[in-house]
């Protein structure tokens, strides 16, 4: 998907994030093992291994999904940028960080609540109270996440009775609402037909260009076909990064190239 | 390929296995249904004939047939009130902590079993509890109140496990979406976890307060009267400030009170009487748990993870 040419030294892109040296444990149990990894700045970046190495683990690092259960455990940074603030540091609040990275899940989980309020939930717990603002942002978002044309005139219905594919859309866009810097998805198509994994992928597609993506996927050629960069994780440890196709297709290590021809996992 | 013979009678003796549970099944229901039936058409013969608007407007007298629930449903009616005041929000809180805030340890643990043993003490135990407290300790005498804080401790338990089991009921992906969107714990529960257990909660509070409504044992314990001419005062008043909360402090009787009062009698006309208030009373609490089935699922239908 990537020309050769449109692939500079990675060192001269933007960094949007970058995990350094970052060990984490559930209870005695390390799931993650020394992870350094630049995420740069309005690129998909994607996260593939075998069922169990911690991608989501790794994933939910970011907007400190762990601390809701105890007995976890994080080592090392997860920088963000420009403002260079570890989102791991104790006296961040994993509240803020949240307000800045938001996530979206394996299944769709949208409240069930109007399709109006699920978007506006965000902004809501932001303190926004005008309803003309709320509904200027929740129409962009709509839009944003290619959803609004089924549901405008809908938007008071109720966002359970929405199929899978239109359920995880409004998911996203519920995500986008609040503008977030960073957005993570968590194999968001996992329960998906493919048709609608299409719709979503093309959508990924489209964001990228406004926003830095982080993506765990299972699915290998998803992330051939959505991303500019892609990890291998095994086993807790990052086995490899580069650009996409150098990944798929000029592996440097021998596990990531059994790993992609399927010799394995 | 054929079915061996032996394999065709395993079927058939499976199936007749089955008719046989079946039988059983409806024999157990018809039982049980049957039971109940015959008793409530035993009270509606008995009664119907006092059940005349006047029936409900008449204090009770020494005169069967001019004798009435008045003071005995108003009674029931404020004490609900109470009950439900005070169960309410205590019951519902201490799910809510209990579920979503309180650490999973020793003590919650302990404090959980405790929890589910209270359900089970014998409703006479928690009379005793309340003359003891409310009536001597804090001078509440035998009043409204009294009776009302007495029949709130006995259904907490009911209040507080339907509230858990109702936020338990809400999956993890939920909270997780609006913590990811960058909820505080509290909005959590109160814009989410809170909405989406109602029908549940709103259910076991309701199952709680038809249990309160029949109970006699405490309310005697707490020395509720058997005959009495009044009411309790109005709560609002028609000069300022408006609310008068001395209802609150009144001397009452109840609905089981009143039929216990009549059935003792060795009069053959009281015997109607008390016929007549226990199908009333009965009536009460079909209605309610009506009401909790209907709300269960008006509310449910929207929730459907
Ligand atoms: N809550 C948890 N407690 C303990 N171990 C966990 C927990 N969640 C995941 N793990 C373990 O951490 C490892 C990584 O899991 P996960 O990040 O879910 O993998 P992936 O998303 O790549 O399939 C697995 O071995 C898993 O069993
Ligand atoms: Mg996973």
């Amino acid at each position: 998907m990537n020309d050769e040419q449109k692939k500079p030294d990675p060192s001269t892109l933007e960094k949007k994030a970058a995990a350094l040296a970052l060990n984490f444990f559930y209870g005695q149990k390390q799931a993650l093992k020394n992870i350094n990894l630049p995420i740069y700045d309005r690129k998909v970046t994607a996260l593939i291994g075998p069922s169990g190495c911690g991608k989501s683990t790794f994933l939910r690092c970011f907007n400190r999904m762990h601390d809701l259960y105890p007995g976890t455990r994080y080592e090392g940074q997860i920088r963000l940028y420009p403002d260079d603030v570890n989102l791991l540091d104790k006296a961040v609040d994993p509240i803020e960080v949240r307000m800045r990275l938001s996530m979206v899940f394996q299944k769709p989980n949208p409240f069930p609540k109007s399709i109006f309020e699920n978007v506006a939930y965000g902004l809501r717990i932001r303190g926004e109270k005008r309803r003309s603002v709320l509904m200027d942002k929740v129409e962009e978002a709509l839009k944003n996440a290619a959803l609004w044309n089924e549901v405008k005139d809908r938007l008071d219905e109720l966002a359970t009775t929405l199929s899978g594919g239109q359920q995880q859309r409004l998911c996203i866009a519920r995500s986008l609402a609040s503008e977030p810097e960073l957005l993570l998805f968590d194999e968001p198509t996992s329960a998906l037909d493919p048709i609608a994994t299409a719709s979503i992928e093309e959508l990924i597609h489209q964001l990228r260009e406004k926003i830095t993506i982080l993506i765990v996927t299972h699915n290998m050629q998803q992330a051939a076909r959505v991303s500019d960069f892609t990890a291998y994780m095994y086993l807790g440890d990052l086995i490899e990064f580069g650009w996409t196709d150098d990944v798929f297709f000029r592996p440097k290590e021998k596990q990531t190239e059994d790993y992609i021809t399927g010799r394995f996992g | 390929m054929s079915v061996s013979e032996g394999l065709r009678a395993t079927i058939t003796r499976a199936k007749r296995n089955d008719l046989i549970f079946v039988g059983l099944g409806i024999a157990a229901l018809l039982f049980a249904a049957s039971t109940f039936v015959a008793l409530f058409l035993d009270m509606v013969g008995d009664g119907m004939s006092r059940l005349n608007p006047g029936f409900f407007t008449e204090f009770a007298s020494r005169r069967a047939e001019r004798a009435g629930i008045l003071a005995a449903w108003v009674g029931t009616f404020a004490v609900m009130i109470v009950t439900a005041l005070v169960a309410v929000p205590i019951g519902v809180a201490s799910g809510i902590y209990l579920e979503e805030y309180a650490p999973k340890n020793k003590m919650t643990a302990l404090i959980e079993i405790n929890i589910n043993n209270l359900a089970g003490v014998p409703s006479i135990v928690y009379g005793l509890l309340a003359l003891g407290l409310f009536v001597h300790t804090f001078g509440l005498g035998a009043s409204v109140q009294t009776a009302g804080l007495t029949l709130a401790l006995l259904i907490l338990p009911v209040v507080i496990v339907a509230t858990r089991e109702a936020i338990r009921a809400v999956p993890g992906s939920i909270r997780e979406a609006a913590y990811a969107l960058g909820a505080t714990r509290w909005q959590m529960v109160s814009d989410h976890v809170l909405p989406y257990s109602m029908p549940g909660i709103l259910t076991g509070v309701i199952i709680g307060l038809s249990r309160a409504i029949g109970e006699t044992a405490p309310i005697v314990t707490i020395g509720a009267v058997t005959f009495i001419a009044f009411l309790p005062p109005a709560p609002v008043t028609s000069s300022p400030p408006f609310l008068n909360f001395d209802w609150l402090s009144s001397p009452f009787t109840a609905m089981p009170i009143q039929i216990f009062n009549w059935t003792s009698r060795p009069e053959e006309a009281f015997q109607a009487n008390a016929s007549a208030a226990a199908l009333v009373l009965v009536v009460m609490t079909l209605l309610m748990n009506a009401i909790a089935i209907w709300l269960r699922y008006r509310l449910r239908r929207n929730l459907n993870w």
